[in-house]
């Protein structure tokens, strides 16, 4: 059998991935969720034709999007997750005792349920007691909060579909506001590569940039995604993610992951040239 | 009239078989299906330029329907409980103008309130038909006109018992409807015509618990904007009549302005968007009523905002209230709906219907998705965090009373001068100005500038409202009128 998935990367580049076996095909009030199995990947869940996670470089995502902000103010102890429905970025979280409660607001009840059925390699810590879920609009939830967080990931999907509320000013600013005074908010930033992304890009940075005294970007390499270079977002009303990063603290908790580092923390800061021209022309 | 199906759509399924026939293009229009313009077909879709055709035996003619467009106009009819149905390409205003000049000759008098369209005025001038204002007062906490109350109308009456017509706004833009079941059979009784501003109503004929629809209340004739919560394309639009109107006089007025050359791109959405109403439009306005209920609540819920609602009811000025609207007073946060409709855009991307002083409108329609709903709610929760002032700083009248010295007609037509506009109170205005939208005139022609209507007006340009009417375009000279009288 010849059962390939295909993903178009951009309307002229795409990317394919043998498939074993399609373990799911569903279709939930937001989106078409689909699980495969495959041999290169392990598990891969996609969400209108788009991959989310696959099990092989989900930690390389999910290590970035939490110990770089962790490592920056260790003393976080409330964290708001938002989207993340495969529980990858709360089964890091979880790893630190510090943390005293995690929300985690999933617009779609569906994917979670459905992660925690074919992919407990990351919905493993969902039912950890810390955790609140919460299944509504993220937009939403934020928008009624008030000094609240130490910590908002933003683990969404891209910016049109379900998500796209997530990519907005309006958001940006709700989550300033539910923040605490030395607060920090990590997002998923989309890819500096092909051109649609590119400008998604650029728009979340010009969104976050009103908001924060710090707005830093920095990269990691993740397979799966549109050409690999992915990038997040790290704005903050206080902490610095280098000068104030205390490596020997971090190392000191002994944890183990598989990508993240406090040497890689450092320099995923560092940003090739058409990276920093693209967000200085939006700066 | 036979009883027609509402599943059909005589124009559409006409356009399709033409389409299949592949007929050679011997006629206009010249882009011959778009192969003769490349960008714009590539632009609006082959699909589109296909079926923008001249009209022709096989599709009917605009101006003098026998065939397709003929049982179109009946099914429409049909679905709106009317006598008959014009399909309209000139915008509402072609039909709002239609109706006055169906109903009113030069020297006419048509008893109307004075928040109407301009596309009213307009059809004053070119009749020459003379305006008995009705001041439809202002509510004292919003700022905004309301309906007419039915004593006043009844004294309007009696003082004019030569007026030929009454005109009614069903509902005005903010959602505010007048009693006219009352109105409607006051003016019957004075053997008045009653026509009808439904250019915010179209949902009426066919949601549940929605206000009165002109029809159903057995109005003479009503102006429908299928575009606007209908779903059509922009600039088409139904003229119902009822009664003893005369199908075939009212096609003779209607073609006195409109083209000949009526675009089947806007009649066919006018088709299929009546039978999609006619199918489904109860599910559809129950569907915007939840959602524009839902965002209500939530903006109520952010303090300062007051997305008004049916509490506003008095029995007469309120007499009802279209739920389907989103308004929103904004002054308790001191900013006027004009500063929040343009935050909303240049900040937030989000493009609302209008800001005017007090407040702002948001169209909710089935094309809305729940996540656009949390955006809205969530930018004017922002722009209430990041903006919000002092309530002191914004102006608190919208309406003001008009001294109307002249006709429309006589005024847009005498001998005039033109004036630096602060230097013209006291004059009798010859032209509009107003904001865009509402497009509710400040002044009409025929009017007397006042002071207070020119601090109005430096207002307004201060808090950037779109201003329009005059021959200047900047709106900073105006034309009088030469005599003072």
């Amino acid at each position: 059998m010849n059962l390939w998935y295909t993903e178009d990367h951009s309307p002229h580049a795409r990317f394919s991935i043998r498939v074993e076996q399609h373990l799911y095909t569903g279709q939930s009030e937001f989106q078409k969720i689909d699980i495969f199995q495959t041999v290169e990947f392990g598990k891969v869940l996609t969400l209108d034709g788009y991959v989310m996670i696959t099990e092989k470089d989900e930690f390389i995502y999910h290590d970035m999007i939490t110990h770089v902000p962790m490592a920056t103010n260790p003393g976080i102890k409330k964290v708001l997750v938002i989207g993340a429905g495969d529980g990858g970025t709360v089964r890091e979280l979880t790893k630190y005792q510090s943390i005293e409660q995690i929300d985690m607001v999933e617009i779609d009840q569906m994917v979670v349920d459905l992660c925690r059925e074919y992919i407990p390699q990351t919905a493993s810590q969902l039912d950890d007691p810390r955790v609140n879920l919460f299944f509504e609009d993220g937009l939403k939830f934020v928008r009624k909060k008030e000094n609240d967080y130490d910590l908002i990931i933003v683990d969404s999907t891209d910016p049109f579909g379900p998500g796209e509320g997530l990519f907005t000013r309006e958001f940006y600013g709700n989550c300033f506001k539910a923040l605490t005074e030395d607060g920090i908010l990590v997002n998923q930033h989309e890819s500096p590569f092909y051109t649609e992304d590119a400008l998604g890009m650029q728009r979340a940075h010009q969104r976050i940039l009103g908001f924060f005294p710090i707005c830093k970007v920095y990269q990691a390499h993740i397979p799966t995604y549109p050409s690999g270079h992915w990038l997040f977002g790290f704005a903050s009303k206080k902490y610095d993610p280098i000068a104030d990063l205390d490596a020997v603290a971090w190392n000191e908790l002994d944890l183990i992951t598989k990508y993240y580092n406090t040497d890689i923390h450092v320099g995923s800061f560092a940003l090739p040239n058409y990276v920093k021209e693209q967000l200085q022309d939006v700066e | 009239m036979t009883h027609l199906s509402q599943e059909k759509a005589p124009i559409m399924e006409a356009l399709n078989r033409y389409k299949h026939m592949r007929v050679v293009p011997f006629d206009v229009p010249g882009h011959k299906r778009g192969r003769g313009n490349e960008e714009l077909a590539a632009f609006l879709g082959e699909q589109c330029l296909a079926v923008d055709v001249n009209s022709m035996k096989p599709l009917d003619n605009l101006c003098h329907p026998v065939s397709i467009i003929k049982e179109a106009e009946q099914l429409a009819a049909q679905a709106f409980g009317a006598k008959h149905a014009f399909f309209m390409v000139n915008g509402t205003t072609s039909a709002v103008q239609a109706m006055i000049m169906t109903a009113c000759k030069a020297g006419d008098k048509i008893i109307m309130p004075r928040n109407v369209h301009r596309s009213a005025i307009n059809a004053l001038i070119l009749t020459g038909a003379v305006p008995v204002y009705v001041n439809p007062g202002v509510h004292e906490e919003l700022g905004i006109p309301l309906g007419m109350s039915v004593q006043d109308v009844e004294r309007a009456i009696l003082e004019n018992p030569d007026a030929k017509a009454i005109l009614i706004n069903n509902p005005t833009y903010y959602g505010i409807c007048s009693n006219l079941q009352a109105l409607t059979d006051l003016a019957h009784e004075h053997q008045m015509l009653v026509l009808v501003d439904e250019a915010h109503g179209t949902h009426f004929y066919f949601g549940e618990n929605l206000p009165a629809s002109a029809m159903s209340v057995g109005a003479d004739m009503a102006s429908v904007s299928m575009h606007k919560s209908g779903g059509s394309l922009t600039q088409s639009s139904f003229l119902l009549i009822n009664n003893e109107m005369s199908e075939g006089h009212t096609r003779q007025i209607i073609n006195l302005t409109q083209t000949t050359s009526g675009s089947y791109l806007l009649l066919s959405s006018l088709d299929i968007s009546r039978k999609n109403l006619a199918l489904h439009g109860r599910q559809v306005f129950e569907k915007v009523a939840q959602m524009s209920q839902y965002t209500r609540d939530e903006i109520n819920k952010i303090g300062g905002y007051y997305a008004f609602s049916k509490e506003l009811l008095n029995g007469d000025t309120i007499f009802d209230f279209d739920v389907t609207k989103l308004s929103v007073h904004t002054r308790e946060i001191g900013l006027a709906g004009i500063e929040i409709y343009d935050i909303l855009r240049d900040e937030y991307d989000i493009q609302i219907e209008f800001g005017d002083i007090g407040n702002l409108l948001a169209y909710i329609s089935v094309g809305d998705r729940q996540l656009d709903l949390e955006r809205l709610v969530a930018a004017l929760a922002e722009i209430k965090r990041r903006y919000a002032k002092d309530k002191n700083d914004v102006f608190d009248h919208e309406y003001i009373n008009p001294q109307v010295v002249a006709t429309p007609q006589k005024a847009f037509y005498a001998p005039k001068k033109n004036l630096p506009l602060a230097e013209s109170a006291g004059y009798i205005s010859s032209e509009f100005v107003m904001c865009y939208p509402p497009g509710i005139p400040i002044l009409a022609p025929g009017e007397r500038i006042t002071t207070e209507i020119l601090d109005y007006i430096a207002y307004c340009k201060e808090k950037g409202c779109f201003l329009t009417g005059t021959e200047d375009s900047a709106i900073q000279h105006i034309n009088v009128l030469k005599e003072v009288e």
